[in-house]
């Protein structure tokens, strides 16, 4: 067969963890190749050592059937190889042109010479449909045209092999749609594309074959016509898994959220992150604020949660006026909190499990005796918590927060939040860089929650996640709420058009 | 008018160490590493310098006093290489703090120059005393002049030019070399330079050892025009020289800018008394010598919200973290 690039038997071990063992990869000349896998499936691990980023214990890498030794970056990048990182890797104050040619660039008598560089890159631009403004600085362009530019500086060193890192994280679903027709149009090139992804749609729409990671182990290469999305979700996870949420219907009750004209500024530039926001959220309802990443989302929670100062505006939790109350006031009234942070604002990561799990909760009399912490009833209360919400950690409730996966330390997040008294639940991108198994756990909790007549303002930036569990969905643009759009009347496509800021609502506020 | 060219000629003494040393800031920072050590790498550069004036003046040689001077600078410049290469190897290599290394450097650099001050010194005394052969009553050509040849080219020292020459040849190395595109990318986002194939360890070497140069020869060039004797201090002016940096915001010309001002201020206060205009205000003279170091206060406390500083400066880079 004509394998551009094989990987055989590729081992990477770290200390505690086989990250990689005996993975092998063949992609063919001229093919979409996915590879898919959960969240620490060891996807990240093999494509870095194709990359040359980490030396495998054991294996050989063959470009067209030669054995090759990739010891970095550059080794890479001369058999052809390129990277579009999940982070692009991008100078923000560089215009897209000097990013581009930064590494490779033209010299003339000592100094730069950016018009060579400019016309190959006006020219592949166009061959690809990749459509840029060269000298427009990164800072000041849509991450749209940012990926372009990460794809063009591939392009740009003749790389024959691409990689995509979970390319689709950050688009919006227009942009996704550009991105498959890219993706297509340079395989219509003759060039071959890895494809890291754990999202089942995508691999569907372009891919010509998958191969599947799961807990660091090869399960196998399959063609993708024909097969299915709940074939490979359960050939990702290892089980069946429910894509599907079951969701009763529910009359919503009581309001129990009450927002009113709410604005929140930059405080350097003055900027109206939150403009004039109102909306409400009743008992027994899941209201999404959908949009893309970095449209005033998490400064409207903020506002919320009483970790940012509204600038105008009222904010009343079961009718009670809480604008300027402390966080601590916010939780005793009954507001409960999933941080978009984990790390920054969920868990006291160097604490353990047990000291995070009574972090709003230490000074009730129930943990406290004679003004020291009882730390007995400390650990027993943690120790139920973690029996009850199936959280994995070695030492126990001693276990450090920091040592625990991603995937835990949410449930530890949420066992403490859905714990306390609380008659609203906010929760801010809860499945962000889980996988599908966590997910569909996460869902079936904040339906459990909705069941029990708790509101549910939910912020996500994955469609798939608001459709499949809001009973309402406000579209969020430029610290705006630009629709309040009902899920089952609308179309995926039509609510990115919202979110791109292409379409909005009349009466919108 | 002759006070006029009195106080140009007074603000380019003040101004040209502090152009050329907060451009050595500017290569260090722009690849991502804060050298605050700067100030100390002035000490050792103009000791440096100094004492190899002094030597082969005291020994007696007869020598041009302007080549005396170019090698005195080249002394001064190596000096700042090596100090600077001290901050390099623990900020980049060993990953230290960057601002104890360079406050280690800081409170070294004094000490140093007294010790072998006194050691060296036939008077027992750490003051380095040097003739000065380098004065330019007026250039040749150039300081006939009208008005532009009185204020530039009369009353001074080729350590001027130099700054200038510095700051052109600095502004061409950061923005129209590859060079300076490599090492301003280390500045910014080093992850990137790394996955474009640029060593960010030897970029940033290259930066620190850039200001090593230029932080060494400041330190002579603020010693030549305005003292007759090193007394193992340069007065605090590498750290005005990082608030140069700042309120220049990193870009070569708007640093120019700043350090004029700066340098404007001292100035004033430097000639307070002969001053017409300020000599009849008759304020204390201590108060214009606070002038430079209050605006320094009030004008980063107003500049510093919109900092351009280079993202990556000050973290020490680690290839696994991506």
């Amino acid at each position: 067969m004509d394998y551009i690039i094989e990987m055989n038997g590729i081992t990477k071990k770290f200390p505690g963890v086989i990250a990689n063992d005996h993975i092998t990869l063949q992609l063919k000349k001229g093919e979409i190749h996915a590879l898919l896998g959960e969240n620490g499936a060891g996807k990240s691990t093999l494509m870095s050592v194709l990359f040359g980023l980490y030396q495998p214990e054991s294996g050989v890498i063959l470009k067209e059937g030669n054995a090759v030794k990739i010891n970095g970056p550059n080794d890479a990048t001369r058999l052809g190889i390129g990277m579009v990182h999940q982070h692009f890797k991008l100078v923000h104050n560089f215009t897209v042109l000097e990013n581009i040619v930064l590494g490779v660039e033209t010299v003339k008598h000592g100094l730069l010479s950016m018009e060579e560089a400019r016309e190959k890159v006006v020219a592949l631009s166009r061959t690809y449909g990749l459509e840029i403004d060269p000298d427009a600085p990164v800072s000041d362009i849509t991450v749209g045209m940012q990926q372009r530019t990460e794809i063009l500086k591939m392009l740009y060193r003749e790389n024959e092999i691409l990689i995509f890192d979970e390319p689709t994280a950050v688009l919006t679903p227009q942009e996704i749609a550009e991105l498959m027709k890219i993706m297509k149009n340079l395989k219509e090139q003759g060039k071959s594309i890895l494809f890291i992804t754990h999202k089942l749609n995508e691999i569907l729409a372009v891919a010509d074959r998958c191969t599947v990671l799961r807990k660091g182990k090869g399960v196998g290469t399959i063609e993708v016509a024909g097969a299915t999305k709940e074939g490979l979700s359960e050939m990702m996870v290892g089980r069946k898994v429910s894509l599907e949420m079951a969701k009763s219907d529910i009359d919503p009750g009581a309001v129990v959220l009450d927002v009113r004209e709410l604005t929140v500024k930059n405080k350097i530039t003055g900027k109206n992150l939150v403009c004039n926001v109102s909306f409400s959220v009743r008992e027994g309802e899941i209201v999404c604020v959908a949009g893309i990443d970095g449209n005033g989302q998490s400064e409207l929670v903020y506002a919320l949660t009483g970790l940012l100062r509204a600038e105008n505006g009222q904010v009343f939790l079961r009718g009670k006026d809480i604008t300027r109350a402390t966080v601590r006031e916010r939780g005793n009234r009954g507001m409960a909190h999933i941080p978009e942070d984990r790390h920054k604002h969920g868990l006291v990561l160097d604490y353990s499990i047990a000291y995070n799990m009574v972090l709003q909760h230490y000074f009730e009399p129930a943990f406290q005796r004679h003004g020291f912490i009882n730390y007995g009833a400390v650990y027993a209360y943690a120790a139920g918590l973690i029996e009850k919400y199936d959280v994995r950690c070695g030492q126990g409730v001693k276990t450090a927060a920091r040592s625990m996966s991603g995937g835990n330390q949410q449930k530890a997040i949420i066992a403490r939040e859905a714990e306390r008294e609380h008659k609203l639940l906010v929760a801010v991108q809860p499945t962000r860089g889980l996988d599908v198994g966590a997910i569909e756990y996460i869902h079936e909790r904040l339906l459990e929650e909705r069941g029990k007549g708790k509101g549910i303002l939910l912020i996500s930036l994955e469609l798939e996640e608001v459709f499949s569990i809001s009973d309402r969905i406000l579209v969020i643009y430029e610290g705006q709420i630009v629709a309040d759009l009902d899920p089952k009347s609308v179309t995926y496509q039509e609510l990115g058009l919202y979110m791109a800021g292409s379409k909005r609502k009349e009466g919108a506020s | 008018m002759s006070t006029v060219y009195f106080l140009v000629q007074q603000t380019m003494f003040f101004s040209i160490p502090l152009l050329i040393v907060a451009l050595g800031g500017m290569f260090s920072e722009r690849g991502g590493v804060v050298n605050i050590a700067l100030e100390g790498i002035m000490v050792f550069g103009a000791f440096a310098g100094i004492v190899m004036i002094d030597a082969v003046q005291s020994a007696g040689i007869a020598i041009n006093g302007q080549l005396l001077l170019l090698l005195a600078i080249l002394t001064a410049a190596a000096t700042g290489v090596l100090v600077s290469l001290a901050h390099a190897y623990a900020s980049i290599h060993m990953k230290a703090d960057q601002v104890i290394s360079g406050t280690a450097i800081n409170m070294l650099a004094p000490a140093f120059a007294i010790f072998v001050g006194r050691v060296i010194n036939t008077r027992g005394t750490q003051q380095v005393r040097f003739e000065d052969w380098f004065h330019l009553e007026k250039v040749p050509v150039l300081g006939s002049i009208p008005v532009l040849g009185d204020m530039l080219f009369t009353n001074a020292y080729i350590t001027t030019y130099l700054g200038f020459f510095i700051l052109i040849a600095a502004w061409a190395l950061l923005y129209k070399t590859k060079f300076g595109l490599r090492l301003r990318a280390c500045g910014d986002h080093p992850q990137a330079a790394d996955s474009a194939g640029i060593s960010v360890y030897k970029m940033r070497y290259a930066g620190v050892m850039l200001s090593g140069v230029l932080a060494g020869i400041g330190g002579l060039v603020f010693v030549i025009p305005t003292s007759r004797e090193f007394n193992a201090t340069v007065s605090g002016y590498g750290f005005l020289a990082l608030a140069v940096l700042i309120f220049g915001q990193w870009k070569p010309l708007r640093i120019l800018a700043a350090a004029f001002f700066f340098g404007l201020l001292k100035a004033v206060a430097a000639g307070s008394s002969g001053l017409p205009l300020l000599k009849d205000i008759a304020l204390p003279s201590y108060f214009y010598k606070m002038m430079p170091f209050i605006m320094t206060l009030i004008v980063l406390a107003f500049t510093s919200r919109k900092s351009q500083a280079p993202r990556a400066a000050g973290i020490p880079y680690d290839k696994g973290v991506r």
